[in-house]
Formats: C-alpha cells, sequence, structure tokens
C-alpha cells in the first residue's frame, strides 16, 4: 500500500531514504486526483521491497511541504531520489508515464 | 469481435455503455488515462436533472461508471492510440492491444483551449491551472486572474475568490457571454474585478519559474501593461478532442466531428456523441442524451447487419 506522508515524516521516510520515493501530492477536493490515486496505488503494490517506495501527501494538511516543493496545482507526482526531486508530473497521467519516470530514478 | 467499441468516458460515453450494456451488446468502454471528462474538475451541478439539491460533479460521473459497470459494459483505462475505420471489423488499437467491433461510438468530448503562448507551457502548474477546484486553494489570500467571459470563467472566479483575496476576470471583448445567472453571481462578489476588452500576450514570471504577473494588452487602445498576479486560471472554451480521428472521420470547419441524423459520422457503423461532436450546446444533459441516441442507433446498425447476414 502507498505510505502516508506528513510533514513529521518526510524527512525520514523521503528525504532520507535509501531507495527513490515517488510522491503523490493530492487532496480529498479535486478530481483528477481521484483518478491517479488508485494507479499509484497499484505502483506501490508492485514495487514493495523491490527498490522503489510510493507514498502521498495531502496538500490539504501538510501545506508546508506543498509550499516548499512549489506545489501550484495537483495531482503532482514527484520523484525524490537523494533528498532531492528529481522528477515532477502534473496533471492526470496515464500509469505507463508514471513507471516511466520512476525506473528512470532507479 | 465485440458490438461496439466506446472511446471516451464522460456524460455521453457513460451513458452510451449503459444503453448499450441493457441491450446486452456487452460494449468495450476505452475511458483513456482520465475518465469522467470535464465534470471531474467541476463542483458542484446544479442543472443535471434529477438532483435538486445538486450533486458534486465528480460524484456524478463515479456514479455514471458505477451503472455503466453494474450492466455489464467492460472498463479499461488504455488510451486509445489509434483506429482504423477502413475496413468491417472496424480496428480500435491502444498500445499493443488491438480490438475489433462492428461498430464504434466516439465520445472523446474536448479539452481546456490554451493561449498558445511559450510562457504559457513554461509556467504550467506554476501558477497556471485550468481547474480552479484542483488548484484554487494554492492561492489563498493571492491575486488572480481568471481569463474568459463564459460560464465556466464565471463559475472559476467566483470558487477562487473563495480563497483568493483578490480576482481579476480577464475578458476578450466588451461583454460577457455567460449565462445572467452566473454573471451577476460573480458581480456580486466584491472580490472580484472584470477588465473587458484584454487579450493575454505574456505571461510573466518564467525566470523565477513562477507566474508573477501577466501582460495585458488593450484591444481598443492596442495599450500594453502588466498586471501584478500570483496565478492565472483558463477559462477560454473548448478544443474537440479529434486527434486520433483526423483525416479518418469528417470534422466541420471548426473542428468538430460532422454528424448528420443526431450521431452518424461519415462512416456507417461509427457514431459520434457528446462534446467532440457538439459545438453549440455542450452541457452534460446533452452529452449523455446524445449518448443515448449513440448507443441507439448503433444498436439498429448491428440489428441491420444481422439481417442481411
Amino acid at each position: 500500500m502507498a505510505q502516508t506522508f506528513t510533514q513529521d515524516n518526510f524527512d525520514a521516510e523521503v528525504l532520507n531514504s535509501p531507495v527513490p520515493v515517488m510522491v503523490d501530492f493530492w487532496a480529498p477536493w479535486c478530481g483528477p486526483c481521484r483518478m491517479i490515486g488508485p494507479l499509484v496505488e497499484e505502483i506501490a503494490v508492485e514495487f514493495d521491497g523491490k527498490g522503489a517506495k510510493v507514498g502521498k501527501v495531502n496538500v490539504d494538511e501538510n501545506g508546508a511541504l506543498a509550499q516548499k516543493y512549489g506545489i501550484m496545482s495537483i495531482p503532482a507526482v514527484l520523484m525524490f531520489k537523494g533528498g532531492q526531486p528529481v522528477g515532477q508530473m502534473i496533471g492526470s497521467q496515464p500509469k505507463e508515464k508514471l513507471l516511466e519516470m520512476l525506473k528512470k530514478a532507479m | 469481435m465485440r458490438n461496439l467499441i466506446i472511446i471516451g468516458a464522460g456524460p455521453a460515453g457513460y451513458t452510451s455503455a449503459v444503453y448499450a450494456a441493457r441491450a446486452e451488446l456487452m460494449p468495450l468502454v476505452f475511458e483513456g488515462a482520465v475518465y469522467g471528462g470535464q465534470l471531474m474538475t467541476t463542483t458542484e451541478v446544479e442543472n443535471y436533472p434529477g438532483f435538486s439539491k445538486g450533486i458534486l460533479g465528480p460524484s456524478l460521473m463515479g456514479e455514471m461508471r458505477e451503472q455503466a459497470k453494474r450492466f455489464g459494459a467492460e472498463l479499461v483505462s488504455e488510451n486509445v492510440t489509434s483506429v482504423d475505420f477502413s475496413s468491417h471489423p472496424f480496428k480500435v488499437i491502444a498500445g499493443n492491444r488491438v480490438e475489433e467491433a462492428k461498430t464504434v461510438i466516439i465520445s472523446t468530448g474536448a479539452s481546456h483551449r490554451k493561449l498558445g503562448i511559450p510562457s504559457e507551457d513554461a509556467l504550467w502548474g506554476k501558477g497556471i491551472s485550468a481547474c480552479a477546484t484542483c488548484d484554487a486553494f494554492f492561492f489563498k489570500n493571492k491575486v488572480v486572474a481568471v481569463v474568459g467571459g463564459g460560464d465556466s470563467a464565471m463559475e472559476e472566479a467566483s470558487f477562487v475568490a473563495r480563497f483568493a483575496s483578490k480576482v481579476y476576470v480577464l475578458v476578450r471583448t466588451d461583454k460577457l457571454r455567460a449565462s445572467k445567472i452566473m454573471a451577476e453571481r460573480a458581480q456580486k462578489n466584491g472580490k472580484i474585478e472584470f477588465i473587458y476588452n484584454v487579450a493575454v500576450e505574456e505571461v510573466l514570471g518564467t525566470g523565477v519559474g513562477h507566474v508573477t504577473g501577466l501582460r495585458l494588452k488593450d484591444s481598443v487602445s492596442g495599450i500594453t501593461r502588466d498586471l501584478s498576479c500570483d496565478g492565472m486560471f483558463l477559462a477560454i472554451g473548448l478544443v474537440p478532442s479529434v486527434d486520433l480521428f483526423k483525416g479518418i472521420v469528417d470534422l466541420d470547419e471548426r473542428g468538430y466531428i460532422k454528424t448528420k441524423n443526431v450521431t452518424e459520422t461519415n462512416i456507417p457503423g461509427v457514431f459520434a456523441a457528446g462534446d467532440v461532436q457538439d459545438a453549440k450546446y455542450r452541457q452534460a444533459i446533452t452529452a449523455a442524451g446524445s449518448g443515448c441516441a449513440a448507443a441507439l442507433d448503433a444498436q439498429r446498425y448491428i440489428e441491420k447487419l444481422e439481417e442481411q447476414a
């Protein structure tokens, strides 16, 4: 299952993660986020224990994180590696595009 | 070979799926990566009959989707990459997947028109958006411009004004195209200011990586000036999603699929429904209605094929 990242665990779980991390910035009131959500879940299951981590940030509850990474449009999926964002996709995406970004970071 | 393939999953696509599934045509629906269409980025839908208290756009589309599924429509999220309507059966191709069918309904809808300037691409998602319900939240106490003068511009402006400290509505002509009720709602809002006869020439802020303002040109005086703002929401109309069908299905001069007898395209057995063929009404209910008509037309076409066989 996709992990839940918050302001409190973001450093430990994402920035200091030994493996690349895919982070889905979303909110409950965002229609297109509901479409990408299930795809992110699928990817989380597929890559569980296989060299990558996948999780979600609710921007409603973690506004500071959204602000820190300049998120002004959601859904936004960011790829983190070695504590840095290395990829970003804004708007609904097909699963292949998300996988492409993930594999590039691995 | 399948009876029917439906390409697109908005009100037109799902309604045709419901009708076709109930008629036991076992339709296959290519929803694409993005199901639900334009209503997925709206909030309250107040004019869809049957919901006296209104219904949220995404909820309405979720219901339509469930209804199509309930009667056995097969829904797949692949994006169609090409079609071949040159011979029978018709072929619909999505990557490596090739599906064949006796009939096809095109209900790919329309997407938001963009300004088409380089600074817009550079700052998309960095202060530029076409979905107020998704992104207005990021503009709390900020200054935002909404571009457009129709109903969707009024809706976007009213919604953004819940968050922003100030909302400019930039209108290309000297009057609004919006319906009276929508225009009045926006005009009564103290945070919303209307600027007429202006075109956006450039989005400012590419140097810093987010929107800092807009360069506006007054279409009457020709004078250019900069409007400082933190965001821009586009509501300047729609373009029909016809890329897959160019050179295959006849389009009208505005790029919409040409239909006769409501849903028939120039290719017998290929039907079109919803915004992809409707430049005039563009409502969820008219899209749903034409989706129903397309399913009935496809059903009759298949019956005729069987009679001839």
